[in-house]
């Protein structure tokens, strides 16, 4: 009777209970992710709006890409697909997430490996590297905002102080600094998970290795090199698509810190005003459909790239 | 091999900047919340002031005290919902073995990849049908989207390392899978719980683009939306003592909580991103 | 009438076959012993016995019934776990408890079943401490009591003595050996891969092999006449020494096998001579490991003490009626001639 498994009462019981345990926690993830999700995706094909939501009507792809036809052998394209703010909003985004992405990792890096070290204090270092992310985002923003202000900021008067800069900067109203003011906020609050992250990684490298290297004779830039680098590389990989998904929907800071204006709008804050403050809420829609799509993509190479263990079979 | 000395020096004076910018910014919102006045508006290094009146300010003003507890009941019963519906499902999912397990599991984890802003307009929908705009049960409600696959996740990589034989053991003494969870799994995975339910927490506690939208008046915002719309009347009047003041207020809790609660919430961040 | 007998029982994990038509028919209060090497199936039929697996097909009666389709509760059992499985957060009165709280007895019955258990056991005075707070040997003694409790019909331990150091475990097997005679109604079914604990335990004994069983018989059957060269070489300490070739095919079979203590050995005259390689004293016993000329290297036990340098040239005599004669398959040729 090959291929054929006789299931006892115990796994059918076990079997029913399963899914009676999972069905609260699938309901609510449906109406609070599957379901909305798709009608974000219709919303983005129809002509809602804010206050008539329910009597959207389906309009093709209009609000990605349309020809419109001036009658006289001329037109112009209109769309999300045709705005060139979208278009903004998207290369900011990219910006944002790849530079900060990197510095961050950089950063996490050199973290992990001094609190990989031992020596006095290294719990309270750990202790007080945590304290960026345990600030909420928003209050960060603030924080930091107070600290750039142009007029009364400390780090207008540190630079000048210190020589870098002649006359004060208006750093978060500026457009020429108001994305570095972004990525410096972002990078101070999320370094602290990577370096975390990372230290993870660190702490699984066996130490006997480091021993043998020791007793090679190996010199340690060369250990970290060939020996650390490699064996941390996957925790690292990790940490950076958890970070570059994050870095790629960043809002609040964007939101909080600035001016809404071209040299900052992120993907997700253009998304929402067109949503709430321009009452575009199908053209939001789009966009928002836009973002989720590069996501997903992302998300799913990387599974697919690293061949992630779900089951947990082999640990 | 000993480092040299000035291989010690320099280690030591990386230690010292890591720590400087991490704890300075909070150090000076301290400071500034403490100024009042012309002294605000003089650049500090070291606390001049000791001076509660900002504090006394957020205070006596009614709707922060009603945000502050906003955002304590959205964050308390999020983990407390979270947590009640992850645990049941992590069993099944790491106890029970079933057709279509991995796809469920791998379901659960991409949904903690959503953007926010891809539900936004459907979940705006949703809250409105149910007649939950600008209450806070659309935030406890919406929350779900991120606390749960993280709870979820965590707390089946938890539980598929509790050893076999005692689930087992309980089996043979007649304990329904109800029964093993409450008696014999819950008492055991407190360190789990306590480490995603803080995340949990400090998630919702910080979350702002939800209830930025869903809520609409101030006695129903939470904490970090209302410190981000302060605003005065002109660019030159925003309260930045005030703000300063609240901002330390709504962090103070997190920062001892993640202090206290170092290790724990190490282990958890790791356990949710690393193992896979 | 058996208690627990299995009818054509086979097990599958997905395609792989681990078990195959077993068919055995175990005796109500008897002490049965599953014994084979590591990955032949024990623990895999005994969870099968106990519930926690499914039986792929055939069909398991205890007491005459049917027990595919039963509930492991349900089943009269109580099983021992080579980890012991306690439950860590829970008192050893509550861990001892727990299983009757779950089939609904009274108070003062699950009190008064506890207290039994603890008194035959000797951990009265442990009742309210936490497994942490207990040595090994405590703890398993718990998980006996906790078994115990329960009043089952059919025992099952799984190595339950394998987390036990060298003295606990022959301490531990001697009271398994005492609680099977204060419960003379109840089958006990042990696993385990020690073939001295299945020799010392056992009114039965079932050896497994890749999924089959190969012979099933009293101690003194098995070692008296295997029904294999695997049952030959599995049971007995030390090996029984198998020798191929010439001495083999002069009795007309593939295998020659000869028990270490059948051989006498003398250093004047004898059937083979050889040369010493090596000596193992145990105090009570020696072992002699002889290169035999035209043989191969076979063991010899001697009674005592006996001192032999390498290189010594020895001779011995393997008694006749204690030969085993195997053919290429590993079957039994001819029965050694009984004196
Ligand atoms: N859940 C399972 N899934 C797949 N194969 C399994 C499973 N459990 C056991 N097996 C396989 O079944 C065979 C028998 O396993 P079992 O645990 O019964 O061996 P055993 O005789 O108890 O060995 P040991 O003395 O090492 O405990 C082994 O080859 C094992 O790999
Ligand atoms: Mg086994």
């Amino acid at each position: 009777m090959a291929g054929k498994t006789a299931q006892s009462r115990l796994s059918r019981n076990r079997t029913r209970s399963a899914w009676l345990f999972l069905a609260p926690m699938l309901v609510t993830l449906f109406v609070v992710a599957a379901w909305p999700l798709g009608r974000t995706v219709w919303f983005s094909f129809t002509d809602a709006s804010l206050d008539l939501i329910s009597q959207a009507r389906w309009v093709g792809i209009r609000n990605y890409l349309e020809w419109v036809d001036w009658g006289d052998g001329t037109g112009q394209y209109y769309g999300l697909l045709a705005d060139p703010r979208w278009w903004r909003s998207v290369w900011n985004t990219v910006r944002f997430a790849v530079v900060s992405v990197s510095f961050e990792t950089l950063f996490g890096l050199v973290i992990a490996l001094v609190l990989n070290q031992s020596f006095r204090g290294r719990g309270l270092v750990r202790a007080a590297v945590l304290i960026p992310w345990a600030i909420p985002t928003i209050v960060s923003a603030k924080m930091w905002a107070w600290m750039m202000h142009d007029q009364f900021g400390i780090l207008n008067d540190m630079f000048m102080r210190l020589g870098l800069i002649s006359e004060p900067v208006a750093w978060t109203a500026s457009p020429d600094t108001a994305m570095i003011a972004i990525l410096i906020v972002d990078i101070w609050k999320t370094t602290p998970f990577m370096a975390l992250l990372i230290l993870a990684g660190l702490q699984m490298v066996p130490q006997d290795i480091y021993e043998a290297a020791k007793l090679d004779g190996v010199p340690p830039t060369r250990v970290f090199r060939k020996i650390t680098l490699p064996l941390i590389m996957p925790a690292v990989l990790v940490a950076v698509v958890f970070r570059a998904l994050d870095a790629l929907r960043v809002f609040d800071i964007v939101y909080v810190l600035t001016p809404n204006t071209d040299a900052t709008r992120t993907m997700s804050v253009y998304a929402r005003e067109n949503l709430f403050d321009f009452d575009q809420f199908a053209y939001g829609s789009a966009a928002s459909t836009l973002l989720f799509l590069v996501i997903a993509l992302i998300t799913i190479s990387f599974i697919l790239a690293t061949r992630m263990d779900l089951e947990g079979n082999t640990t | 091999m000993k480092p040299g000395i000035w291989q010690r020096i320099g280690f030591y004076a990386i230690v010292i900047v890591i720590v400087t910018q991490a704890v300075f910014p909070f150090y000076y919102a301290i400071l500034t919340s403490l100024e009042d006045g012309q002294a605000l508006f003089e650049v500090n290094y070291l606390p001049k002031a000791l001076n509660l009146t900002n504090y006394r300010a957020m205070l006596a003003e009614g709707v922060f005290g009603k945000q502050m507890l906003n955002s304590v009941f959205v964050a308390s019963v999020v983990v407390v919902v979270s947590l009640f519906l992850a645990v049941t499902a992590a069993f099944a999912l790491s106890r029970i073995r079933f057709r279509g397990r991995g796809l469920l599991l791998l379901t659960v984890l991409s949904v903690s990849m959503f953007p926010q802003i891809a539900v936004l307009s459907g979940l705006f929908e949703v809250i409105r049908f149910f007649g939950l705009f600008n209450s806070l049960w659309s935030l406890v409600f919406s929350y779900m989207i991120f606390t749960l696959p993280f709870t979820v996740w965590v707390l089946t990589t938890f539980m598929r390392n509790l050893p076999v034989e005692i689930e087992e053991a309980a089996i043979m003494d007649g304990a329904s899978s109800l029964t093993i969870i409450r008696r014999v799994f819950l008492p055991l995975m407190w360190p789990a719980m306590v480490t995603t339910g803080l995340l949990a927490f400090i998630h919702a506690w910080n979350e702002f683009l939800f209830a930025l939208t869903f809520t609409s008046t101030d006695s129903q915002r939470t904490v970090p939306v209302a410190i981000a719309l302060v605003s005065g009347r002109s660019e030159f009047e925003i309260p930045w003592g005030n703000i300063m003041a609240a901002s330390v207020i709504v962090t103070l809790p997190l920062v001892a909580l993640v202090l206290i609660f170092q290790r724990r919430i190490v282990s958890g961040l790791t356990a949710g991103a690393v193992k896979g | 009438m058996a208690t627990v007998e299995l009818i054509n029982v086979s097990k599958s994990f997905g395609s792989v076959e681990v078990l195959r038509d077993i068919n055995l028919s175990l005796e109500k209060g008897k002490f049965v012993v599953f014994v084979g090497p590591s990955g032949c199936g024990k623990s895999t039929l005994l969870r099968m016995i106990a519930g926690l697996e499914d039986i792929t097909s055939g069909e398991l009666r205890i007491d005459g019934q049917p027990m595919n389709e039963v509930l492991p509760a349900k089943r009269g059992i109580a099983m021992v776990f080579q980890s012991y499985a306690l439950y860590p957060h829970m008192t050893v009165f509550e861990n001892m408890s727990f299983g009757l709280e779950q089939a609904k007895l009274s108070k003062p019955e699950i009190e008064a079943r506890v207290q039994d258990a603890a008194k035959m056991l000797q951990i009265e005075g442990l009742l309210d401490r936490k497994p942490k707070q207990l040595s090994g040997g405590q703890r398993q003694r718990v998980a006996i009591g906790r078994a115990i409790t329960r009043d089952p019909r059919v025992f099952l331990f799984d190595e339950p003595l394998s987390n036990l150091d060298a003295a606990l475990r022959v301490d531990t097997r001697l009271e398994i050996a005492a609680l099977s005679e204060r419960l003379p109604d109840t089958t006990m079914i042990y696993v385990t891969h020690d073939q001295v604990e299945a020799m010392t335990l056992a009114d039965r004994i079932v050896v497994l092999n890749g999924g089959i069983v190969e012979q099933v018989g009293s101690p003194m059957d098995l070692y008296e006449s295997p029904a294999s060269e695997f049952v030959a070489g599995f049971i007995g300490s030390p090996r029984m020494n198998f020798l191929k070739g010439g001495v083999a095919e002069a009795h007309g079979a593939a295998t020659y096998g000869i028990r270490p203590e059948h051989i006498a050995l003398s250093d004047e005259r004898g059937d083979w001579s050889g040369r010493v390689v090596l000596t193992e004293r145990l105090g009570s016993d020696t072992f002699v490991h002889v290169e035999v000329k035209g043989v191969g290297p076979v063991n010899v036990r001697v009674e005592g003490r006996a001192d032999f340098a390498s290189g010594e040239t020895v001779y011995l005599s393997p008694d006749p009626a204690s030969v085993h004669l195997f053919d290429p398959q590993g079957r039994p040729v001819v029965r050694s001639v009984t004196p």
